[in-house]
């Protein structure tokens, strides 16, 4: 990306009304046309992969929570599940279960929170209150199971802490939820000022989306075939009953509509599996015991987070802290398909191209240092940060 | 311009600046006008995310902050509480300096999350130069990982409280 590019350069962000978090892009335009963008990500960087090494595993379920507030039960269960398979030990099916059932309704989540999002980007205050009314009842079943809202703490290494009470309870809202959907996906479909707002707006082809390597419901609005969940299945997808009630949605335009009727046909998915899960539990124990100390091995783990591929990849080296973790978030990848999607496009629909792609940058942002003086960049080991911390 | 002990310039609020004849006449009414609907600004300064959708959710139709006159708004100039939740990484500690400092005169600092007020989690880690209150004067601390959308209602309501005595004042 050169800086040599003529037109007029406008800075979005650090802080923007686009969004909560502090991220920069530079976006320069001729005219209302974009023709070039500068994602600067790196304010909210912190460190959490080093931060890893000095914790000891059980220590490392609570900081992975916290990578990311809307995506923790994914970042806590896909550690724990790096852990199990660096121990080798299975887990109980009940755990599984519960496992699943807490990550749809963080799915569930999630994409309402998205939903409003557009809205409020679209200037749709209406449907932003729609949908985060809606996100309510799921946040009321989480607090439900968990006891807390945000940061659930469910799972533990070799299962997990709480039971489900009342796995019928919850039938109720969900299918409010799933009538609730049916009327996102007409709304979208049919309404003529969002259309308008969104039909070929932000494309992104599949070729496209193959060469950068999107994951997730960006992809799958792409047309690209790919879900954890269905290629690598874990916790309880593992089971064919559960498989055999739901299926992988894809989409063929890339636009921006693709992509949010990707994320409103999910949330119908995920209460099918959510009801599965909830009526067809198996009895069982929780929890197995599990080791603190980890003998030397290394270990992967792949999840479907809301937003994508989620991997998790550690080494340990027999002492009760690990050697290294590396966490590859779905955000990361897909924050650079924002340079093919924007160029070309009016620089108004800019807010609501930024947010199709539902940007969550707590788990994106990477370090890079740059000597203040000469602008170089430069890469450094890891007793650079040892010595910066002291 | 003298730098008091936060290192922040006094003088770089507009404080000085509006307080000419125009302001003198208008300043009844405009206080008036201003105790009545306070507005925020927030920002996440290196948090999970987790404060931020919380307090996002505040505005929602079940909790409704717009029915005591609070409205997010985007821009510093227009904002009177400031809504900062998040350990402070070392990239934004300049902006949000900058930040505080375009946000006029009288103003309020929330802390939400144990992040802004102690570093949380993240207490050892090298990017982080927090806490909150030691790059800006806070003014209402809110506590818990993160705290539920109550406990910010609560300290929505107390910031709203400081700033009518700040106008009054």
């Amino acid at each position: 990306m050169s800086r040599e590019v003529k037109g007029y350069t406008l800075p979005v962000g650090p802080q923007h009304p686009l969004y909560v978090e502090a991220e920069n892009l530079m976006v320069t335009v001729d005219g209302e046309t974009i023709t070039n963008v500068e994602v600067n990500i790196g304010y909210i960087h912190r460190g959490i992969e080093e931060l890893m090494q000095r914790r000891n595993y059980l220590q490392n379920i609570f900081l992975s929570e916290r990578i990311c507030g809307i995506c923790s039960g994914i970042h806590s269960v896909t550690y724990c599940q790096m852990v199990e398979n660096l121990l080798g030990i299975d887990i109980p099916d009940r755990a599984k279960f519960i496992r699943t059932i807490v990550l749809e309704l963080e799915r569930l989540h999630s994409h309402l929170l998205f939903l409003g999002i557009m809205g409020y980007e679209m200037g749709l205050d209406t449907l932003f209150m729609y949908a985060w009314k809606d996100r309510e009842h799921v946040m009321d079943m989480l607090e439900k199971i968990s006891g807390n809202r945000v940061n659930y703490a469910m799972p533990a290494i070799g299962g997990v802490r709480r039971d489900i009470k009342n796995p019928e309870s919850f039938i109720r809202k969900l299918e409010l939820l799933s009538k609730r959907s049916d009327y996102y996906l007409n709304l979208f479909k049919k309404d003529r000022v969002i259309r308008a707002r969104t039909r070929g707006v932000g494309v992104l082809t599949h070729k496209k989306a193959r060469e950068y390597g999107i994951v997730g419901p960006v992809a799958r609005a792409s047309g690209i075939v790919h879900d954890m969940r269905k290629n690598s299945p874990y916790a309880a997808y593992e089971f064919s009953g559960l498989q055999g009630r739901w299926r992988v949605v894809t989409e063929g335009y890339g636009d921006v509509q693709a992509r949010v009727l990707v994320k409103i046909r999910e949330l119908k998915e995920a209460v099918r599996i959510l009801k599965y899960a909830l009526l067809n539990m198996p009895k069982g124990q929780l929890k197995v015991a599990a080791p603190l100390a980890v003998k030397p091995a290394e270990a992967v783990s792949r999840t479907e987070a809301p937003r994508g591929e989620l991997i998790y990849y550690g080494i340990s080296n027999g002492s009760d802290t690990p050697e290294r973790i590396r966490i590859r978030t779905p955000s990361y990848t897909n924050i650079m398909c924002l340079k093919p999607i924007l160029e070309g496009q009016q620089l108004a629909d800019l807010p609501v191209i930024v947010g199709s792609i539902d940007p969550c940058f707590s788990c994106t942002d990477r370090v890079t240092l740059v000597e203040e003086r000469t602008g170089e960049q430069k890469t450094v080991d890891k007793n650079y940060f040892r010595r910066m911390r002291e | 311009m003298d730098n008091n002990r936060h290192g922040y310039a006094d003088n770089g609020s507009g404080a000085d600046m509006v307080k000419g004849t125009l302001y003198r006449i208008l300043e009844k009414p405009l206080n008036y006008a201003r105790r009545k609907s306070p507005w925020i600004l927030h920002l996440d300064t290196g948090g999970c995310n987790g404060c931020a959708i919380e307090t996002f959710a505040i505005l929602s139709p079940r909790y409704d902050m717009e029915r005591f006159g609070a409205l997010s708004k985007g821009n510093p100039r227009h904002a009177d509480i400031l809504v900062i939740s998040g350990a402070v990484s070392r990239k934004i500690k300049p902006m949000l300096k900058r930040i505080y400092e375009q946000t006029p005169e009288p103003k309020v600092v929330m802390a939400i999350g144990s992040c802004a007020i102690t570093k949380g989690v993240f207490h050892d880690s090298y990017n982080i130069v927090g806490p909150l209150d030691r790059i800006m004067p806070v003014d209402v601390y809110v506590p818990g990982c993160p705290p539920k959308p109550e406990a910010i209602f609560d300290g929505m309501l107390r910031a709203i409280e400081k700033f009518r005595e700040k106008v009054e004042k």
